[in-house]
């Protein structure tokens, strides 16, 4: 209580030393408390051909048994005939704070013969999420916390051929960047040395941009000059080249994760090796928040927007949405 | 759009822990411990706001009591006794503590308790109070919307400032306080504390809660569901309502100067626990639930004041069946009953301008025949009167020309008998020559 020196600013400045603690900033701690108690929730979802190692990064990511494969004991191992989309719940808790993490795996994308529209019930799915959302938000009896299923981050994997990237490649990237953050990633990047894989993250990098990709982190939601310079550094290593792996090695005393080959060790999270220690810090313990607050407040209005309008638009196509953007309901309740 | 994928969409979940997920391990430090510090990160950022609301009559320390616990010298002054009406009267202002940046509002009551009728006193607060949650539902019910930086200016604790008489609660309060309990969340305190001495106010504050109780007003309770902070709330509920003394003056006491009320016999220290609750009640309303009562704003009194109005709207999550009405069909179904009441409405406006008409038409008509008949019968008069001047004309033509015939006749007459006369004078003359 008798705090010296943390002295309030109002309009009319008056420093009182002795007894200047009005004690606001407990409201942090507080805020802490109530997050811990609620727990924390993450929905990713992993798009890419079969034997890109999808399952084995997710388990690497998130050190314990995720993925779906690792579930599967009595399923046969192979590849479905149509793309399917499988999702698995986990709660996972680390040092006190609780997290429900949701893998949405997608076995069968990319392995057809004919894959055409082959980002279409992937699609159909996010946006399936984004409606149980906006149906539980718009009851008039609705719950406390609204269970959150929507997807926040789609990690795409790109086979390692070192050339460019193929049209399946960027016609999933270039539908789907509208709708969800996208985290593109190379994977089995052992496969290439340093000058392939700087080459061929050009080369993507390049694609990207010509096709008008935005994949996360997007420049137009940086928020101000710090977020633009920390974003920026991250856009420059974008593809994160990863390799995964949950077998643990003995390297120079010390048993870390790695693939161990007849000519060395290639150690995951060494980041002279490959790139996903870069990717976990970006996934989970930098930007986790900033990807769901990208999710809810800009995709998913967007989407709301898109669904409210649809409503309103009557059968010969006339939109009766009024200038203030308020839907008509809300001009019957002034009228009535 | 062909589609040549078949989508099967499977929800594997194990129904371990009634989550509808497992339980699993990890093997190695993941990171995501770092989620509250990203969280409250973007918070900080952003910025806080807090609302508050006193109640209470004029003259209660309203405002000494706001200057004491932000430290600050808030602008105003002090409200005259004469106010017709409660008004509600808002000033925003931005304090800041180390990192964090709080937009408070405070708000007062202007003229409560003032007038001689104090039937209406509590509606321009429940009204006040409800405009913050219109503007609120405004923005979430809007199709573009900026909910993240929307500036919040819901209610979120309400002081309740009662009168230090010493005896009980009057009407006017346990009146007002049942209006407001449903809508935020009511902190009651008894204000100037510093009239009543020790025994008094532990009779007093006993005889207030019974009040409450007995009245049914819910007043706010400290959360006492999480361990850390719910032994210290619980005590604290037990203190409710609080007495305080606001002070911004301050007094040396000892070799500190500290806040207090200096009388002849005493001085009342407005941080002593001892003297008043005043540390209680910043502990309380700033240090420990500030965000329990912006969540309990939100989560408890938003909503049902966002659920009666949808329900006044006309707005229904199952029909009759139990099946849950679309979002898309309840608006159709508004929109639709909208459009049946306004072509209603339409056809009876046509209806009644038709039926205007007709009876305008049908006066005219009449008119126009009583028109003709007048003229026709002035008409026949005139003629008849007509046909009798020319008769008497005649008869006077005829009368004329009989007098003139006679006249004539009696000149002719005249005119021989003068020859004759002027003959015989001629005559009687020859006579008399010879």
């Amino acid at each position: 209580m008798a705090d010296v020196g943390k002295t309030p600013v109002a309009r009319n400045e008056k420093t009182n030393s002795e007894f200047g603690y009005v004690g606001i900033d407990a409201i942090l701690e507080q805020m802490r408390r109530k997050a811990m108690k609620q727990g924390f929730e993450f929905n990713i979802m992993v798009v890419g051909q079969s034997g890109l190692g999808k399952s084995t990064l997710m388990n690497t990511l998130f050190k314990s048994k995720v993925s779906r494969r690792s579930l599967m004991t009595t399923e046969e191992d192979r590849i479905p005939k149509t793309i399917e989309i499988k999702s698995i719940s986990h709660d996972i808790e680390e040092k006190g704070v609780r997290m429900k993490l949701t893998v949405i795996d997608t076995p069968g994308f990319g392995d057809q013969i004919n894959n055409e529209n082959c980002w279409q019930p992937i699609m159909k799915f996010i946006n399936a999420q984004y409606e149980q959302y906006l149906q539980e938000e718009i009851n008039i009896e609705r719950k406390k916390r609204i269970p959150d299923s929507r997807v926040h981050c789609c990690i795409y994997f790109i086979p390692p051929t070192g050339h460019c990237l193929r049209p399946i490649d960027i016609e999933f990237m270039r539908h789907l960047s509208k709708v969800v953050n996208i985290v593109p990633v190379i994977a089995k990047a052992d496969t290439l040395t340093l000058e392939e894989r700087d080459f061929f993250k050009q080369k993507i990098r390049a694609d990207l941009r010509a096709n008008e990709i935005d994949v996360y982190p997007q420049k137009e939601f940086d928020e101000d000059a710090e977020d633009r310079i920390v974003n920026e550094k991250i856009r420059e290593m974008i593809p994160f080249a990863v390799v995964g792996s949950d077998q643990e090695y003995q390297v120079n005393g010390k048993r870390l994760l790695g693939r161990k080959t007849r000519w060395g060790t290639v150690e995951v999270e060494n980041t002279a090796h490959c790139e996903f220690a870069y990717l976990r810090d970006l996934l989970i313990r930098t930007h986790m928040q900033n990807i769901k607050d990208i999710t809810s407040s800009i995709h998913y209005e967007m989407y709301r927007v898109r669904r409210l309008n649809e409503n309103n638009t009557q059968p010969n196509g006339q939109t009766a949405i009024h200038a203030n953007s308020v839907p008509e309901h809300e001009v019957l309740s002034h009228e009535m | 759009m062909i589609v040549l994928g078949v989508v099967t969409i499977k929800l594997c979940v194990f129904w371990l822990d009634g989550e509808g997920a497992r339980a699993v391990p990890l093997s190695g430090h993941v990171g995501f411990d770092s989620m509250p510090d990203q969280l409250v990160n973007k918070s900080v950022n952003h910025g806080f706001c807090f609302n508050i609301l006193c109640v209470g009559e004029t003259g209660l320390g309203k405002s000494t009591l706001m200057d004491t616990l932000f430290n600050t010298k808030f602008e105003g002054e002090s409200t005259q006794h004469n106010q017709p009406g409660v008004q509600l009267k808002s000033n925003t202002y931005e304090l800041q503590e180390s990192n964090v940046r709080l937009k408070l509002n405070v708000v007062n009551t202007v003229g409560f308790g003032d007038q001689i009728n104090k039937e209406d006193s509590y509606k321009s607060i429940v009204e006040f109070i409800d405009a913050q949650f219109e503007a609120y539902l405004q923005e979430e019910l809007k199709i573009k919307r900026t909910l993240h930086s929307y500036h919040d200016t819901r209610i979120h604790a309400c002081l309740y400032f009662i009168a230090p008489t010493g005896h009980s609660l009057k009407s006017l309060d346990l009146v007002t306080m049942k209006k407001l309990d449903s809508k935020v969340n009511i902190i009651p305190i008894i204000a100037k504390s510093d009239a009543i001495s020790k025994s008094e106010l532990a009779k007093f504050k006993i005889k207030i809660t019974s009040e409450l109780v007995s009245n049914g007003v819910q007043i706010y309770q400290f959360p006492t569901d999480d361990e850390t902070v719910a032994e210290i709330n619980s005590t604290m509920n037990g203190h409710l309502p609080f007495a305080v003394v606001g002070s911004t003056e301050e007094v040396k006491i000892g070799n500190k100067m500290v806040r207090a009320r200096q009388y002849p016999w005493g001085t009342v220290q407005v941080e002593n626990e001892n003297h008043c609750d005043f540390v209680k009640l910043r502990e309380m309303l700033i240090r420990v639930n500030m965000e329990d009562l912006r969540e309990q704003t939100h989560t408890r009194h938003y909503e049902l004041y966002r659920r009666c109005k949808l329900e006044e709207m006309g707005f229904k999550d199952t029909d009759p069946d139990s099946k849950p009405f679309s979002l898309q069909e309840t608006y159709e179904a508004k929109r639709n009953e909208f459009m049946g009441e306004l072509q209603k409405k339409e056809e009876e406006m046509r209806q009644m301008f038709v039926q205007r008409v007709k009876e305008k038409e049908g006066e005219l008509k009449e008119a126009e025949k009583e028109l003709h008949e007048k003229f026709d019968r002035l008409k026949k008069l005139h003629q008849d009167e007509k046909k009798k001047l020319e008769d008497k004309k005649k008869a006077l033509d005829d009368e004329l020309n009989s007098f003139k015939q006679k006249k004539t006749a009696a000149e002719l007459l005249q005119a021989q008998t003068q020859q004759a006369g002027s003959s015989s004078t001629l005559k009687k003359d020859k006579e008399r020559k010879k």
